[in-house]
């Protein structure tokens, strides 16, 4: 019927529509490449007259002294918050990289139905506290409690920093974790079964082995949100430029730094464009943990489609 | 023959053992916020009252109420909806419905990764050197709201994107079918289909919203505002920080304020929360496919 196909081939209202529709939905998923470009650039522009004018690479990354305000000889070294931060991001991640991955097991592999899906919602709902209450509760609930337990003088410090931010990562460490375990084709597991394994051989032998690189994507995800977390370590680390030694001692955190001092800055200064120096640091190296879990997720799901299976969950938000 | 020989005894004592030890570590993740969230309920609770909830702060904070907080979370929360929302949406529709699997949609869902974990004080410096600066807003709610609709839009994004896929490809295909462009299907099939999950993407939002601090600090939210927001270009007080304000810059706060401030954020937050997840269960109950 050479009219009905003439028919479907007019570009009529409905054929133009469609194809703004095309264009504007690409716009949007555009937006999101243009929106990360941006944070770089927008950063970058204001970090860029101290980069040029003042900016001393041994001095940034070698000196523990950070004095933006020194009237007389203002030094920017940012090892001491670099060191700040990693002491606190590592402790968070010994706490709660393996109750995560416990957590995670638990849920994917051993419970089932109703106790299953309740421990998800609890997961979900851990996950939405704001950043803020946690570093209130680590100002006044850890704080008193850490002072009267292990009997020193503050209880604002790494210690206190490092279990609060542990609780914060350890959801979403769970859910990335419990994701890549369900991702495992469950023909692996009913092939260990098959063989006489028990529930916790196949998890152990079979499972864990074949989500490996899910759950290092996990971690680094973990790794990432507690290098980047703010307001929960202003409150609860105790804010004092320090190279730590002990976990009692207080710290500085990179983003605590920016959070307490570019109020008081002037923009255009010295210490406004330090601030945003630091501000690069942290997303260039967030930007590589995210990028390299995103490399392990999909050195995963290419593994497995190769053998001709379900791809894997992605390490999506 | 099944046989239970001393191994496969052994087996089970050991699988038992191991059970325990996970349902413990799953325990120890949620039992202290349990706790916790118990103390916040515990010493915050005598705080609430409808005059907390609804009148000025008085003597530099120490007294009185939280309504300009509380209205000005409102104001923050809703503008970066406005301008997040519909950007989100065409982005899932693009990931779900249009993109083929090529380097550019990579690259989109990489940006999409990255926006959710770049740190939130990040955010701040951009919201600051573009809305604030660049744009020439100043500290206003329409800055501190752009900032937050772009550090949230991933949420909306992903939430928008599942729900989308899980409309059935049959769907989609039968209607193609009866000659319709790809734009009348969504319209009619894909998004009736799927719009209340992208609602549960939107609580989701609003509940990750009103409890960021970072973003706002420099871009529109200030310490003590006394009047209400008048517009988009006002300055404004917001939950948030006033939780953070109270709790650490201003002297002599009796104790119940900040438990209270607290409480009510967390019990913001949660309710959000709650209400989207009982939603997507409600919605998973009465699916016709």
């Amino acid at each position: 019927m050479p009219e009905l196909a003439h028919a479907a081939d007019r570009r009529d209202a409905a054929w133009w529509v469609d194809r703004a529709v095309q264009i504007l939905v690409l716009a949007g998923g555009l937006s999101a490449i243009v929106f990360i470009a941006g944070i770089f650039v927008f950063i970058t522009r204001e970090g860029a007259g101290f980069v040029f004018d003042r900016f001393d690479f041994r001095e940034f990354f070698g000196s523990p002294r950070w004095t933006p305000t020194s009237s007389h000889n203002p030094t920017y070294g940012a090892l001491a918050l670099i060191a700040g931060t990693a002491s606190v991001t590592g402790l968070a991640m010994v706490v709660s990289v393996p109750f995560s991955l416990g957590a995670a097991i638990y849920i994917g592999e051993f419970a089932t139905g109703r106790v299953r899906e309740t421990l998800k919602v609890l997961v979900e709902l851990l996950a939405a506290i704001p950043s803020v209450v946690w570093g209130f509760i680590g100002l006044s609930i850890m704080n008193p409690l850490i002072i009267q337990v292990f009997d020193v003088p503050v209880g604002l410090n790494v210690l206190n920093s490092g279990v609060i931010l542990g609780l914060m990562a350890a959801p979403i460490m769970t859910t990335i974790a419990e994701d890549a375990l369900k991702a495992v084709p469950d023909t692996y597991r009913e092939a260990a079964e098959a063989m006489g394994a028990t529930r916790w051989q196949v998890t152990f032998k079979v499972v864990l082995p074949a989500a490996r690189n899910g759950l290092v994507a996990a971690t680094l995800l973990g790794v990432g949100r507690g290098f980047g977390e703010t307001m929960a370590v202003l409150m609860a680390s105790g804010h004092s430029i320090n190279l730590p030694t002990s976990p009692f001692d207080s710290v500085r955190a990179l983003t605590a730094t920016i959070a307490a001092e570019l109020g008081e800055t002037a923009a255009g200064s010295d210490h406004y464009g330090a601030l945003f120096v630091l501000g690069i640091f942290l997303f260039l190296v967030t930007f590589a943990i995210n990028f390299a879990a995103d490399v392990f997720v999909r050195g995963g799901q290419r593994k497995r489609r190769r053998r001709g299976r379900r791809p894997a969950a992605s390490a999506n938000p | 023959m099944f046989e239970a020989t001393a191994q496969n005894r052994n087996n089970r004592k050991v699988e038992g053992l191991f059970r325990l030890l996970f349902l413990w570590m799953t325990c120890m993740l949620i039992l202290p916020v349990a706790l916790i969230l118990g103390v916040l309920v515990y010493r915050g609770g005598p705080a609430i009252s409808w005059e907390f909830l609804f009148t000025q702060p008085l003597n530099n904070m120490t007294a009185g109420g939280i309504l300009p907080a509380l209205v000005g979370t409102v104001w923050l929360v809703v503008v970066a909806l406005i301008a997040s929302v519909p950007v989100g949406v065409a982005a899932a529709l693009y990931l779900s419905e249009y993109a083929p699997d090529n380097r550019l949609t990579r690259a989109i869902n990489l940006a999409i990764i990255n926006l959710a974990g770049v740190p939130s004080i990040v955010h701040a410096l951009f919201g600051l050197g573009a809305f604030v600066i660049f744009f020439r807003f100043g500290t206003s709610i329409l800055a501190a709201s752009l900032t937050l609709a772009v550090m949230t839009l991933p949420v909306v994004i992903v939430a928008t994107r599942e729900s989308l896929q899980t409309v059935p490809l049959a769907f989609r295909e039968a209607c193609w079918n009866m000659g319709a462009t790809r734009w009348q299907t969504i319209r009619k099939i894909v998004l009736p289909n799927a719009i209340s999950g992208i609602l549960t993407g939107v609580i989701l939002e609003v509940s990750r919203t009103s409890g960021e601090t970072a973003p706002i600090m420099f871009t529109g939210a200030a310490a003590f505002i006394p009047f209400l927001p008048q517009g988009v270009l006002d300055q404004t007080m917001a939950m948030s920080l006033h939780l953070f304000v109270i709790s650490t810059q201003v002297p002599d706060v009796p104790e119940h304020m900040p438990f209270g401030v607290a409480l009510v954020l967390i019990s913001m937050v949660l309710a959000m929360n709650g209400i989207s997840i009982a939603f997507r269960v409600y919605l998973r109950g009465r699916k016709k496919w």
